[in-house]
């Protein structure tokens, strides 16, 4: 029982944040706001008995990706100016706010039929997860029935994803690895100059 | 109707922050915002998958002396990658911001069209 | 950068023992909750809090950036040789069963050898972004 009620405070809370993160305008309150939003969601991890990804997204979420986002920020500011504020938006708002309503509807409507949550005999829990439960430790004899899944079950899969990770850091290398150039502008005024 | 709304209460919030993700991707103008709605929507598709793995009065899927229900493992795995490999693009995609940053000398997306549709 | 004292004593005194949960994490992930995604991450946290503390420079003369992108690059081929290896040995391609003298000691081996794999492309590839975009901000 009083999982669920912790599950629902911290499901709440995230839907705040979250729309907290929307309204707001000054990118760096966002940007750590986002780091809340992170480490909540490691805490609703570990209630609905995921250590291992409550693990992963507290050291990723909330260490690495903030601490990109800032260093980020940190180059796209202007100048003299301690925050960053996006600008007014020059859209409506309504058109997208009818295509989520419209799409959020559907999505509810489709709930419908899913399997309550935590339900034993759901499709989802009787058919490869049982195999993995009762198989994974008489052959592989690794007790973390996740470590045995990822590492060897679907060890192709994770080699696929580690070659994803190797190759978004190639891909950041190639685009911001070396030295600025000089703005485009600045270069003209030199050559000017030169000229002159 | 109590355990209908308690059943379902999970996959709404799912839907709500979804839905919350998309409209800060389509609604809003700078670049930085857009990831960050990007961001939300991928922690609404976490949750959907690991909501789905939970079994009642499960522990973690770990074995141990004396458990007998465990959650499943299989969604963990695959939201256990999808974190770091989600991390790894919103770098990229970081690193395509701060290039145009560089190129256009700003990462408001109206401000970027108008200095196109000026050359 | 302006030095500050707090901040460095307690970074120093922190800093060793991230780096020592990270191996924890790394090989007790088989019993426990971890694994390589997890050590990676939290041992490039570690060096991550070392360069915003004491500087850029300071941090780049530990690990240098080629040794990063060589690391970076050791994970994968640690990863797909194991794959290879047991290919060797006559199984299929990451079927760890022949790799020791027992199918569960192959195993064993098997998953520490790609979650060091893991570990190792994780902590350089997360380093390596994090370099990449401090770097940038200098001059």
């Amino acid at each position: 029982m009083i999982d669920i009620v912790i599950d629902i405070t911290l499901l709440a809370f995230l839907a705040i944040t979250s729309v907290a993160i929307v309204r707001m305008t000054n990118l760096f309150a966002i940007v750590m706001l986002f780091g809340i939003f992170s480490l909540l969601s490691a805490g609703l991890f570990v209630v609905m008995d995921a250590p291992d990804v409550a693990f992963t997204e507290a050291a990723v979420g909330a260490g690495i990706s903030t601490v990109l986002m800032l260093a980020t920020l940190a180059l796209v500011k202007k100048p003299r100016e301690p925050f960053y504020n996006e600008a007014p938006h020059a859209h409506r708002a309504w058109l997208s706010l009818v295509v989520v309503a419209v799409t959020g509807a559907a999505l509810v409507y489709g709930t419908w039929d899913i399997p309550r949550f935590g339900d034993p005999d759901a499709p989802a829990q009787t058919h490869v997860a049982r195999y993995y439960i009762e198989n994974a430790l008489p052959e592989t004899g690794v007790p973390n029935i996740v470590t045995a899944v990822l590492a060897s079950y679907r060890g192709f899969d994770t080699l696929g994803e580690v070659a994803v990770i190797f190759t978004a850091a190639v891909a950041v290398l190639l685009l911001i690895g070396g030295r600025r150039s000089k703005p485009a502008v600045e270069k003209k005024d030199k050559r000017e100059q030169d000229e002159a | 109707m109590m355990d209908f709304i308690i059943g379902h209460y999970n996959y709404w919030i799912v839907i709500v922050l979804m839905m919350v993700g998309l409209y800060t991707v389509i609604s809003r103008g700078n670049l930085i915002k857009k990831i960050i709605g990007l961001n939300i929507f991928q922690v609404s598709v976490f949750f959907l998958y690991i909501s789905l793995g939970t079994v009642e009065g499960g522990a973690a899927p770990i074995i141990a002396e004396g458990v007998k229900v465990y959650s499943n493992p299989l969604p963990h795995v695959l939201i256990l990658t999808a974190i770091v490999v989600g991390v790894a693009t919103t770098a990229l995609a970081l690193a395509l911001v701060v290039r145009i940053k560089e190129s256009y000398s700003t990462i408001e997306e109206d401000e970027i069209h108008n200095l196109d549709h000026s050359l | 950068m302006r030095p500050n004292l707090i901040l460095q004593v307690v970074a120093k005194f922190v800093i060793p023992l991230m780096i020592l949960f990270a191996l924890y994490v790394q090989f007790h992930g088989d019993f426990g909750p971890g694994g390589g995604f997890q050590a990676g991450v939290i041992f490039s946290a570690a060096f991550i809090l070392y360069s915003l503390v004491f500087g850029l420079d300071t941090a780049e003369k530990i690990i240098p950036a080629h040794w990063l992108r060589i690391l970076a690059a050791l994970g994968v081929v640690i990863y797909a040789g194991v794959g290879v290896a047991s290919l060797l040995l006559g199984g299929n391609y990451l079927d760890y069963t022949l790799l020791g003298s027992n199918p569960i000691a192959g195993q064993h081996l098997g998953i520490l050898l790609v979650e060091l794999g893991v570990g190792i492309t994780v902590a350089a590839a997360m380093l390596i972004m994090f370099f990449a975009f401090a770097g940038r901000g200098r001059e």
